[in-house]
């Protein structure tokens, strides 16, 4: 991978630090009046999520870490990993617990992710930022209720649990948003 | 493509224009003359710490700088007998982007013959406070500073080098290799002094270390060798640097050979002393003091918004 230098920092840009893949989200340029001129640099690690905060004497090189973001489909898993599929080439990719993270419980068969691939492996996995399930689990409506009132939750066929409105039933498909996990709306009949 | 926009208001703008008029009634008032020196030159400045442009044509049979500061040009009018002088106009250096930054920036530039650093302090504080609308500045020797608001002496040559580092890396995490002694004392002034004294109006840093010197003369201050130099700051950004300059020929050699090693240790590219100005300096540089200051930084303070994007009418990105 080429080398950056500190004026090449850009938000996105992935790098190595410390051996791991990062992310840069700033980059500040300090300099006292005379003198040695640095720059202060957020970097989310790409492994853990942590941001690290770290300062570069200006003109200091990282390298480029093998990093990119793909669209995959999601296949399967066998509870130890998670099979994802690039839909042109049918080459598979999988991903393990640490990749998947929270969005495991967003992985709808057929659906599409994106995934940041590290030497090729999956690093980490984003859900869509709106998907479609379906209710295996709620109780049942109450007559009469309309969508103000309350609200109860409710089990979706990837085992995520939201809370939906009263009248929403099992075996319906709604909407949700996956960055909040809340309810959008019933899905629209197709 | 929207960029081709302003990134200042035409707001700023204006009260960009009204203060350009101000600083110039601020010298005409003074019999300060004005002058205007080369914006491209064929020698550049020594400092480790400046990266100049260089601008090649083949029209041309050597390559020219950009000028980082009129300060040698400025230097030999005085050596060739000028009276007071500013100079407001563009400066240039390669690599310096940031929100408190811009490559391309306008510079305002004095010299008062006969004076020293301490005269022209009150100058500066006088322009400085009159243009903020402040009362009051505070003088804070470079060691009081430290031993204020971080508990060591930065002039202590007791502390080694690695102390340094450990003392560096309590305040502002892991440090960058090989900054060296100077080095540090930036990464500190930098990242907590500054913003510590961002709240004390206007401040004036003074004494610094001999290492730091670079074109002022080294004076003894209660039995301690220090540079008779300064920076101002407001709002924790640094706006203006001054000195009571080096008139010594054979000190000024030794200073240019200081940053020729400092270069070098840095890998940065060599560089030779500009000969005009050593030229000049051996024919005397009249005793006299020198100070540049920012002006997109000052009106920037004194508008009251954060990047220098918001009083250049097109910043870096749009220039």
């Amino acid at each position: 991978m080429p080398n950056f230098s500190t004026n090449e920092f850009k938000p996105g840009l992935k790098v190595m630090l410390d051996g791991e893949p990062c992310s840069i989200l700033e980059n500040e340029f300090v300099k006292p009046g005379k003198g040695q001129a640095f720059n202060r640099v957020k970097l989310r690690n790409l492994k853990s999520g942590r941001v690290w905060e770290r300062t570069f004497k200006s003109g200091d090189t990282l390298e480029g870490a093998d990093v990119m973001d793909v669209d995959l489909e999601y296949s399967y898993t066998d509870g130890e990993f998670w099979f994802f599929m690039d839909p042109s080439s049918y080459e598979q990719y999988s991903a393990d617990r640490d990749a998947v993270g929270d969005s495991g419980k967003w992985l709808k068969e057929q659906e599409r992710y994106e995934i940041t691939l590290y030497n090729g492996t999956p690093l980490a996995v984003t859900p869509p930022n709106f998907i479609e399930l379906e209710i295996t689990e709620t109780d049942p409506g109450l007559k009469g209720d309309t969508a103000q009132g309350g609200s109860k939750p409710a089990t979706l066929s990837t085992g995520a649990v939201v809370r939906v409105p009263l009248f929403i039933t099992v075996g319906e498909v709604i909407r949700v948003d996956t960055r909040t996990g809340e309810y959008v709306s019933r899905a629209s009949k197709s | 493509m929207t960029d081709w926009r302003p990134s200042a208001s035409l707001e700023i703008l204006a009260a960009r224009a009204a203060l350009l008029a101000d600083l110039r009634a601020f010298f005409a008032k003074r019999g300060v003359m004005e002058v205007e020196t080369p914006l491209l030159a064929q020698s550049t400045v020594t400092d480790p710490g400046i990266e100049p442009f260089k601008v090649c044509d083949g029209a041309e049979p050597a390559p020219r700088f950009l000028q980082t500061s009129p300060e040698y040009a400025m230097k030999r009018l005085l050596a060739a007998g000028a009276p007071d002088i500013y100079q407001m106009g563009k400066a240039f250096r390669s690599g310096e982007s940031g929100r408190h930054h811009n490559p391309e920036f306008t510079m305002l530039e004095w010299y008062r013959l006969g004076w020293d650093h301490s005269a022209l302090i009150r100058e500066v504080a006088e322009l400085v406070c009159g243009t903020l609308g402040v009362e009051g500045w505070q003088v804070w020797p470079y060691r009081r500073l430290f031993e204020s608001q971080l508990n060591f002496d930065p002039l202590d040559s007791g502390i080694s080098l690695s102390q340094l580092t450990d003392i560096a890396a309590a305040h502002v995490g892991p440090v960058p290799d090989q900054l060296g002694r100077d080095g540090l004392l930036d990464l500190l002034m930098s990242h907590c002094i500054e913003p510590a004294i961002r709240d004390w109006g206007v401040v004036f840093v003074t004494d610094f270390p001999v290492s730091q010197a670079a074109l002022a003369r080294h004076i003894t201050v209660a039995g301690e060798a220090v540079a008779a130099r300064f920076e101002c700051y407001a709002g924790g950004h640094e706006l203006a640097n001054g000195y009571w300059e080096q008139v010594d020929v054979a000190l000024l050699m030794a200073q240019f050979a200081a940053d020729r090693e400092s270069r070098a240790a840095r890998g940065l590219p060599a560089r030779d002393e500009d000969p005009r100005l050593l030229a000049a300096q051996d024919a005397g540089l009249p005793s006299c003091a020198g100070v540049a200051l920012g002006v997109d930084r000052l009106l920037a303070l004194q508008q009251g918004v954060e990047s220098l994007a918001e009083v250049i009418s097109f910043d870096w990105s749009r220039a």
